[in-house]
Parts: structure tokens; C-alpha cells; sequence
């Protein structure tokens, strides 16, 4: 492989001077398709991982930094033409392109067709492959990022040639919102996920113990397809500001334990990240706070180990995006107490002062709220298609503004309620009357103001339980209000385990001074 | 549309199928939209509810905005105000597009889900009474608001000033009277007699939570 990569860096002015010729197949290219044909039929898992996650990384950022790979069509000869193959290798092919140049119309719909073709074979049953988890959660990743690619871009008419509307209209099945779900939807039924995790529960099944994979010959594709699925359809429905759906589409996943989501580490800060932002909207602020907790800590502790993987950037952003959401999350229902010390430390320093000014609940606090939201949020979809009748309009802002509007109305609806925190913190009894005077309304207004703490503060679970998320409680008797005792729980044991760590490092570095 | 519907062979005999199945075996098919629609009304008319059913159509209309029925998108609004303190309207809210909101009628009962979510219920029952020929063609919707009311009070207050149940439950004189001998008969609640207007005691102290007050969310 060594010679092939000289050779190519021996004449880069001359490809620039030929441009991209979609027959060329540099020899290295052809070694990794014959490599990774061999160990995709020999079923090894192993070194089909290393080849996909790897040598395909290592091989585009060397030769197609800012080219496509070489043509499906000019690599088939090297893989016995075959169509399971090539499907594969095209749907990594359109991957590479949307990661390093833009699209264009033709190439979306082409992509569209790929998947369609991909999903067919994979539905039908004929595929016998073992491939890396890695690899199929990407293909649904990919495919749900390529839907709502296409409908963003869809969404900008304005600027739409004669041409690509042709085209819009022609194919106006490509990337289709039904056909979308349904694939999603397919997959999940076909593979019979549900009731696999659900006999696994039982003793029945194994999946989640080898992580999915199949040690009895047969292939793991439809089956680990099928549970990313899942979590794809939850990202579809919170992209359609379908929250409620997208929860129930990951029901059958037990996110409290570790499952096959958490084998890639993609899979696992999506599912978190739709989970958690899904729970804010349905203002189940405790459950967002958290699991946000959880994946925050979790990726601090290994972030480090994916310095060099091609997510690294990604898997930052969503951190970022998360404690964002975690920021508001903790100024609508201040329960500091459930995050952990370093994800606490962490987010202070990240968005402790403007947390500060969200409390008080002016116009600066409004902007902030907009501002977290607008930064973190989904990339909100309008799934319809436009219509193609002048004066042209872009529509691609429509959905993000609509639930941006919603979510800053219920920011609105409890402004008033961070005050009522402030006074019920330090009275353990205070009277109505006296409680009116100091937050300048009357008695009346004043009722309702506690009314609507109580019914902010108390969110309805899945089952339809109504549970409390307040972090100060307190009842009306006789005109008295008494506040219920919130004793703040000290995290003793998180800290010393931490100052023993520190104490423990200080001692090693003292004695190598020593030794030195 | 749903030109890949083929991808999923269902048993497609819809005749053997309630809407809630239909709505479970298949919801992403367009076909089901005009049962979705009859099943609102059956939900009107037989008082019952089913969000997921609902969501559903929502989300059909949103898939295919020309289809969209405002009349049926303020039945299933009104069905979610019903259903508080779930947020169910919220839920709602998120798939409907602003301009529809700009709608007369969505607009008013979006006006009344504000005084509902911030317990403002004297301006509640005022604006509810503008809006009587969106809410009152849906039958059961004041006892549904009073439970809710009744469920916020009970989280706030040990006991509740008669003045104050009167105002929420918009309920007064003779008739509130005979609204709480019933409740005393049936739910366990106590009056509390005293001063001309004694209070009147609630049982659910927001303490222990009575199952009274959980049946009521689930659906």
C-alpha cells in the first residue's frame, strides 16, 4: 500500500490539472475494496472495523480531501460485481461526499435511491453479513442526517433554478417523509427487536450480551439495524416536534442500563441527546437533568480516548449543546443536587453567570433562553413538500421558529416562579398577605402564582403518573404557607474520593522527585 | 405519496381493525387520515380520548398540510385542554403550524390554555364563556377543567377557603352546596364549618397524593 501512496503524492498538481475522474481507481483503493470485500465475506468482524473505521479515514484525508472516491461502477470489477458490495460501497461513498463537499440535487436523489436499494435487500432477508456496530449505526445515522439535509435544503426555494424545481417535482418520492419513516419503521418490525429485547428480558434471547452480534453463523445486520432504527425514528419525531411519538419509538430501549446503544459512542450521546432535549419540551425536567448528567460525566471521563476518531468533533458539539440544555434545564427547576460535581464544576464555568442572569427573568434573561435553545435545539424539519407556485419562499426557518416560540411561552408562563423560590428558601412559615407584600402583588394574584408553582413544578411520566420536580415544597393552611424542608444532600463522599485521587496523585509526582 | 409503503406487506383489512390498532400496526400511512378524523369525533361524542390517535392525524396533516381540517385541529385541541394537567396541548401546539395558530379559534383556546397553565381560572371560565360555541359542542368539558382545578388546589392548599374552590370550579351558591355534599358523600372530602365562610377541607394535602388525582391523568 506504501507504493501506491508515493504515487499519489508524487503527482498532486497533475490530478488537480486532470480534475476528479470517477474511473480512476489508485491502487490503494483497490487494495482496500478487495480487503474489505474479503473480510466482509469471511465474516471478521474485526478486521472489517479496522478497515471501515481506519484505513477508509486514513486513505480519504490522504487522497479525497476534497474529491469524491472513485465510481461505484469502477470498482466493481475488483468485487465480482457484487450488489450487496457495491450498495455498501456507495452508501460510504455519498457518506464521504456529504462530509466533504456539498451535494448537489442529482447526487441527493441518487443517495435516496442507494439507501432504498440498501433497505430492500436488508428487508428481504438476503444479506448473511456480520458487520461492526459502528458501521450500522452510521447507516441510520446517515440516513436520518441525509432526510433532514434534504429538507432543509428543500426549504430554501428562493434561490432554486429552473432545473432542480424539474427535479424536485420529478422525483418527488426522494427522501419523502413517509417513505423515511417507513423504512425506519420496517426495519424495526422485520427484525422483531421489540420482541427480542423483550424475551431477552426472560432469559430467552441473547442480544444485548454480544452486543448485538451472532455467533452462530447467522447476521446481525436486520437485527442491530432494526434497534438503531429506534433511536432513529426518536430523532426523526424530535425534528418533527413530534416528542411524545419519538419517546414511544424508544420504549422498548432500556435507557437506564447499559445496552447496544452505548457500544457506540455516536449512538449512545444521540439517543441521550433526543431522550433529554424530548423530556425539557415535555417540561420532565428531573428526567432531562438527569440523563444529561449521566452522558456528561460519562463523556468527560472518555473523550480523551477519541482524540483521533472521525466523530471527535461531533461528539463536542453535542457535549456542548448538552450542557446547554442542562443549563436550562436547572434555571426552569433548580435541582442542582442531581448533578454530579464535575459536570457541576464544569457547567459553572461553562454557563454559571449567564445561568445567574436566567433567573431573573427580564428581557436579557429571555434573549439567553433564546439563545441556549437556538444553539442546542434539533435542526427542526418542515417535512412537506413546497409549493412550487411564485413568488418563491423559504420556509427552512418555519419549524425552528415555531418551537422556539413554544418553548419561550412556557418560559414566560413560569418568570414569576423563581421568585416564589427565592422567599419560600429562607421562611419556613410565612403568611399570604405577608408573601403578596414582598413580591409586590395582592393576595389574589399571589394565589395563583403558588397554584401555578405547584403545577409547573409537578410533571406527568410516561405512565401517566403525576411526579414532582420541585426542588422547595410547601402547602397552604389557614393563610399560612409552610414550607416543606428541603435538606440539601451533601455530596461528602463524591468529594473526599475526589481530594483522595488528587492527594494520591501529588504523593506519586513527590516520589518520582525522589527517585530522580 | 408513501411510495414506499410496499416495504412494509401489512395485513391491510381495516374493517377488522379499530383505529387505535390502526393507529399502532401502521402510523405512518396517509390512508388512515379520514378514520382519524371520524374517530375525533367519536371521541366528542363518546368521551373518550386518545392522544396517540390524535398525534397522529396531526401528524398526517403536517406531512400533507393541504389536508388539514381546522375544525378538527380545535376538537383535538379542546380534547387536550381536557386532558391537563397532561400537556398534552402542548404537544399539540408543536405540530401545528403557526399560521393555523393564527386561526381565530385555535387562537382562543390557545388564550384559554394560558389561564389554565397559570392557574388563572376566574379569567378562565370569563373567556370560556366567550368561546362557548368552540368548547361547549364537546360534551364533559367544564367537569374536565374542574377536576383539573380541583387537582391544582389539592397540590396547593391543606384546606380551601370556599371562596377560592368557588372561583375555580366557577361553581356558586346552591349549587356549589350540592357540589359538595357530593363530594363529601363520594370523594372523601370534609367541610370544615366555622366562621360564615368556613373552609372547605380538601383531603388531599399535597403530602400524600390520592390516587383521586392520578386515575384522572391516565388515558
Amino acid at each position: 500500500m506504501a507504493s501506491s501512496y508515493d504515487y499519489e503524492d508524487a503527482h498532486p498538481q497533475q490530478q488537480d490539472a486532470l480534475g476528479y475522474d470517477p474511473n480512476f481507481v489508485p491502487d490503494s483503493v483497490k487494495t482496500f475494496v478487495v480487503h474489505l470485500y474479503r473480510h466482509i465475506r469471511e465474516k471478521n468482524v474485526y478486521e472489517i472495523h479496522q478497515m471501515y473505521e481506519t484505513s477508509f479515514q486514513t486513505l480519504s484525508d490522504r487522497m479525497f480531501k476534497d474529491t469524491p472516491w472513485p465510481s461505484v461502477d469502477a470498482v466493481a470489477q475488483y468485487v465480482d460485481n457484487d450488489h450487496v458490495f457495491c450498495l455498501l460501497y456507495r452508501e460510504m461513498w455519498f457518506r464521504h461526499l456529504y462530509a466533504r463537499l456539498s451535494p448537489t440535487l442529482k447526487q441527493r436523489i441518487d443517495s435516496w435511491d442507494n439507501y432504498c436499494s440498501l433497505f430492500q435487500v436488508v428487508l428481504h432477508g438476503v444479506v448473511n453479513m456480520q458487520l461492526p456496530n459502528q458501521w450500522l449505526w452510521d447507516m441510520v445515522d446517515e440516513f436520518v442526517y441525509q432526510f433532514q439535509s434534504f429538507c432543509q435544503y428543500r426549504a430554501k426555494m428562493k434561490n432554486k433554478t429552473e432545473q432542480e424545481i424539474a427535479l424536485l417535482r420529478q422525483f418527488d418520492q426522494a427522501w419523502n417523509v413517509y417513505g423515511v419513516l417507513n423504512f425506519l419503521q420496517a426495519l424495526v418490525e422485520k427484525s422483531m427487536i421489540i420482541q427480542i429485547l423483550e424475551q431477552e428480558k426472560e432469559g430467552l434471547e441473547q442480544f444485548t450480551a454480544t452486543d448485538g452480534y451472532d455467533y452462530n453463523g447467522g447476521s446481525n445486520v436486520l437485527k442491530v439495524l432494526g434497534y438503531f432504527s429506534m433511536v432513529g425514528l426518536l430523532r426523526v419525531h424530535c425534528l418533527l416536534g413530534d416528542y411524545h411519538t419519538g419517546l414511544k419509538c424508544l420504549l422498548p430501549i432500556d435507557i437506564s442500563q447499559q445496552g447496544v446503544y452505548t457500544s457506540v459512542i455516536g449512538s449512545h450521546i444521540t439517543t441521550i441527546y433526543h431522550y433529554g432535549f424530548a423530556n425539557l419540551m415535555l417540561r420532565r425536567y428531573v428526567e432531562a437533568i438527569r440523563e444529561f448528567n449521566k452522558i456528561l460525566l460519562y463523556i468527560y471521563k472518555i473523550k480523551q480516548y477519541h482524540q483521533k476518531s472521525p466523530q471527535y468533533e461531533q461528539i463536542l458539539k453535542k457535549n456542548e449543546q448538552m450542557y446547554a440544555l442542562l443549563a436550562i434545564c436547572l434555571s426552569l427547576c433548580p435541582q442542582v443536587k442531581l448533578v454530579e460535581e464535575t459536570v457541576n464544576s464544569q457547567l459553572r464555568e461553562k454557563y454559571g453567570e449567564k445561568m445567574l442572569r436566567m433567573q431573573r427573568y427580564d428581557d436579557e434573561a429571555f434573549a439567553l433562553y433564546d439563545e441556549l435553545f437556538s444553539y442546542a435545539c434539533p435542526k427542526f424539519i418542515t417535512p412537506s413538500a413546497p409549493s412550487y407556485e411564485e413568488p418563491l419562499v423559504n420556509y427552512n426557518q418555519d419549524a425552528y421558529r415555531l418551537q422556539l416560540k413554544l418553548f419561550l411561552y412556557e418560559v414566560k408562563q413560569q418568570q414569576l416562579l423563581s421568585g416564589v423560590r427565592t422567599f419560600l428558601k429562607v421562611y419556613s412559615t410565612i403568611s399570604l398577605g405577608k408573601l403578596a407584600t414582598y413580591m409586590e402583588v395582592d393576595e389574589p394574584t399571589l394565589r395563583t402564582i403558588l397554584m401555578t408553582y405547584k403545577h409547573k413544578t409537578h410533571a406527568v411520566d410516561s405512565d401517566g403518573k403525576i411526579i414532582s420536580n420541585a426542588d422547595v415544597d410547601f402547602y397552604i393552611d389557614d393563610e399560612m404557607i409552610h414550607v416543606g424542608e428541603s435538606k440539601p444532600a451533601k455530596r461528602y463522599g463524591d468529594y473526599f474520593l475526589r481530594q483522595i485521587v488528587k492527594l494520591e496523585g501529588v504523593m506519586n509526582d513527590m516520589d518520582r522527585i525522589k527517585l530522580e | 405519496m408513501g411510495g414506499e409503503r410496499d416495504v412494509t406487506p401489512k395485513q391491510q383489512s381495516p374493517s377488522s381493525y379499530t383505529v387505535e390498532q390502526l393507529v399502532a400496526v401502521n402510523p405512518y400511512n396517509p390512508d388512515i387520515l379520514p378514520d382519524l378524523e371520524n374517530y375525533v369525533n367519536e371521541q366528542v361524542s363518546s368521551q373518550t380520548y386518545s392522544l396517540d390517535a390524535n398525534l397522529c392525524l396531526l401528524r398526517l396533516y403536517q406531512f400533507e398540510p393541504e389536508r388539514m381540517s381546522t375544525q378538527i385541529v380545535a376538537r383535538i385541541l379542546v380534547k387536550a385542554l381536557m386532558a391537563m394537567p397532561a400537556p398534552d396541548f402542548s404537544l399539540c401546539l408543536f405540530l401545528i403550524p403557526e399560521r393555523v395558530q393564527m386561526e381565530e379559534q385555535i387562537k382562543a383556546l390557545i388564550v384559554l390554555l394560558h389561564y389554565l397553565e397559570t392557574a388563572r381560572f376566574r379569567q378562565f371560565w370569563d373567556e370560556a364563556a366567550k368561546s362557548r360555541h368552540i368548547v361547549e359542542v364537546v360534551p364533559g368539558f367544564e367537569q374536565a377543567i374542574q377536576t383539573y382545578a380541583i387537582h391544582v388546589l389539592s397540590l396547593t392548599y391543606q384546606k380551601v377557603p370556599r371562596s377560592v374552590l368557588a372561583e375555580a370550579i366557577n361553581i356558586e351558591g346552591l349549587s356549589l352546596d350540592k357540589f359538595l355534599e357530593h363530594q363529601v358523600a363520594n370523594c372523601g372530602w370534609n367541610l370544615e364549618k366555622g366562621q360564615g365562610q368556613g373552609p372547605t377541607h380538601c383531603p388531599a394535602s399535597q403530602r400524600v397524593q390520592p390516587s383521586r388525582v392520578e386515575e384522572k391523568c391516565c388515558r
